[in-house]
């Protein structure tokens, strides 16, 4: 009996599966337009955080040095930082930024915050082809 | 022709360890192998952003680069005949900033004539540094060079009227890439001064003009860029030797047009990339230009710097001093007609930091 039970439950467990991916797939035009929405929110929120909107310790922002979030070269990332004797991610050297010119104290790498500036800096730079490593 | 001179045989007197035996007699012999009266020099430093945080603090990496400029500036040898401050002392053109700024660049040894940038000018309208420095445009002779000061960050009246009030107005200015920004210019009244003043002037005189922003178009966006630039060159086009020399930028540009040659400052504060790598629209770096070293971030004066300034038989030769790099010379090549960098023109010599993307 008890075996049976188990097997019920299995079976019934991948009817589950098989509908949940009926219903995952395909996605709409209006799927496609909230997500790019949502990642439009934020690379509007990067945009005010870089330029002025990240609470900075002695005023100084990113655009100050990146006007339109240029030398930054998100496409390069991860690469090597011999400055850091390693291989880096972007908000590694983000962080850099915001602890030295910025004087001020460095976000987590999930951050919402941190998202968003690279959201913006990517936006800014759509178009160029991955480098990873280049410098 | 020029060649690089390393910062040791350059500050000679910066050093008690170095024997004068060992060092180049002056720098102008060195340079140009003639020594003629007419030669002379000056120092040329630009856009500090000196920048108040609150109370009596100010951002530290800005004062120290204008502090770093003043201090080589003071070993020149031979001295300078003066020194231009090529403008944006303030970051928001606040009284404390231009004070404080004021009060570093007080430590500069013989004459500073100024220059008014942006960062100056948009919070009350240039009163306050006029107030400390005198008028924005102006002229002078030295030495058979008649040099020309013009106040190029004008901008139109309706954008300057726009905003609910002067800090504001600064701030939007202040933004280099503000897709709400507005040109700058020379405008017309200046123009017509500057009309006249040329007009009492020979023509075979050699000239210097100094402007903020580059009396030539190269990205509107960053305001690179002097909307009524052609109308200023127009005026400047009946002399044999023109040059003018702008900040702004705060990079490594030259470009000859026609008879005007042009040169820009580095800034003592930070360096800004070019605009060509910025890949969602068009600008137009002058094609002589070979650009300065990407900056390494790890090194805070790298890619800032201030220049030296070397006047021959009417011409300009600029001297690029770069702390944490190597420095850079750009002369004008009477044969070529253009000014050329020393030793990076040669598309053979160029090396990987300069190459921008």
């Amino acid at each position: 009996m008890k075996t049976i039970t188990q097997t019920y439950l299995l079976l019934a467990a991948s009817a589950a599966l098989v509908a949940g991916a009926a219903s995952a797939d395909p996605f709409t035009q209006a799927d496609l337009d909230r997500w790019k929405a949502e990642y439009m929110t934020s690379v509007e929120k990067g945009e005010k955080l870089f330029h002025g909107g990240l609470k900075s310790k002695n005023t100084v922002s990113c655009d100050q040095c990146h006007p339109n979030a240029t030398n930054i070269h998100p496409e390069t990332y991860p690469k090597f930082q011999q400055q850091l004797g390693k291989v880096a991610v972007l908000g590694e050297m983000i962080n850099w930024c915001i602890m030295n010119p910025l004087e001020s104290d460095p976000l987590a790498l999930d951050d919402p915050d941190m998202v968003d500036l690279q959201s913006y800096i990517h936006w800014e730079r759509r178009g160029v082809p991955l480098a990873p490593g280049k410098h | 022709m020029s060649k690089s001179i390393n910062r040791r045989e350059f500050l000679k007197r910066g050093s008690a360890l170095l024997a004068a035996g060992s060092l180049p007699l002056s720098l102008v012999e060195v340079a140009f192998g003639q020594n003629s009266p007419e030669n002379f020099t000056f120092a040329y430093v630009s856009d500090s952003h000196i920048t108040h945080v609150k109370g009596k603090d100010f951002v530290r990496n800005w004062d120290r680069g204008l502090i770093h400029a003043i201090a080589e500036t003071n070993l020149l040898d031979p001295r300078p005949d003066f020194v231009f401050y090529g403008g944006d002392i303030a970051q928001l053109g606040k009284r404390e900033e231009i004070d404080h700024g004021l009060e570093i660049l007080s430590g500069l040894r013989g004459d500073v004539h100024y220059v008014m940038g942006e960062h100056d000018y948009y919070l009350d309208l240039g009163d306050y540094w006029r107030k400390q420095l005198g008028p924005d445009h102006y002229s002078f002779d030295n030495k058979g060079v008649h040099f020309v000061v013009l106040n190029s960050v004008l901008t139109y009246d309706d954008w300057v009227n726009r905003w609910g009030g002067p800090m504001e107005r600064m701030l939007q200015m202040a933004r280099l890439d503000n897709p709400q920004g507005s040109p700058f210019m020379v405008g017309e009244a200046q123009r017509e001064w500057l009309r006249k003043d040329l007009d009492k002037v020979d023509k075979k005189t050699p000239v210097v003009v100094l402007s903020h922003s580059p009396l030539q178009k190269i990205y509107k966006c960053w305001n690179f860029w002097t909307d009524d630039a052609e109308q200023v060159q127009a005026l400047l086009k009946p002399f044999d030797k023109v040059s003018v020399l702008y900040g702004h930028v705060h990079q490594i540009q030259y470009n000859q047009i026609g008879n005007i040659s042009f040169n820009s400052a580095m800034a003592t504060a930070w360096p800004w990339p070019y605009p060509s790598s910025y890949k969602q629209a068009a600008s137009y770096l002058p094609k002589l230009t070979v650009e300065m070293n990407r900056a390494d971030p790890f090194f805070e004066r790298d890619a800032t710097g201030w220049q030296f300034i070397n006047v021959h038989t009417g011409n300009v030769d600029a001297h690029y001093l770069l702390p944490d790099n190597q420095n850079r010379v750009v002369a004008y090549d009477r044969k070529a007609g253009h000014p050329v960098d020393t030793k990076f023109q040669p598309a053979e010599n160029r090396i990987p930091p300069q190459t921008h993307y």
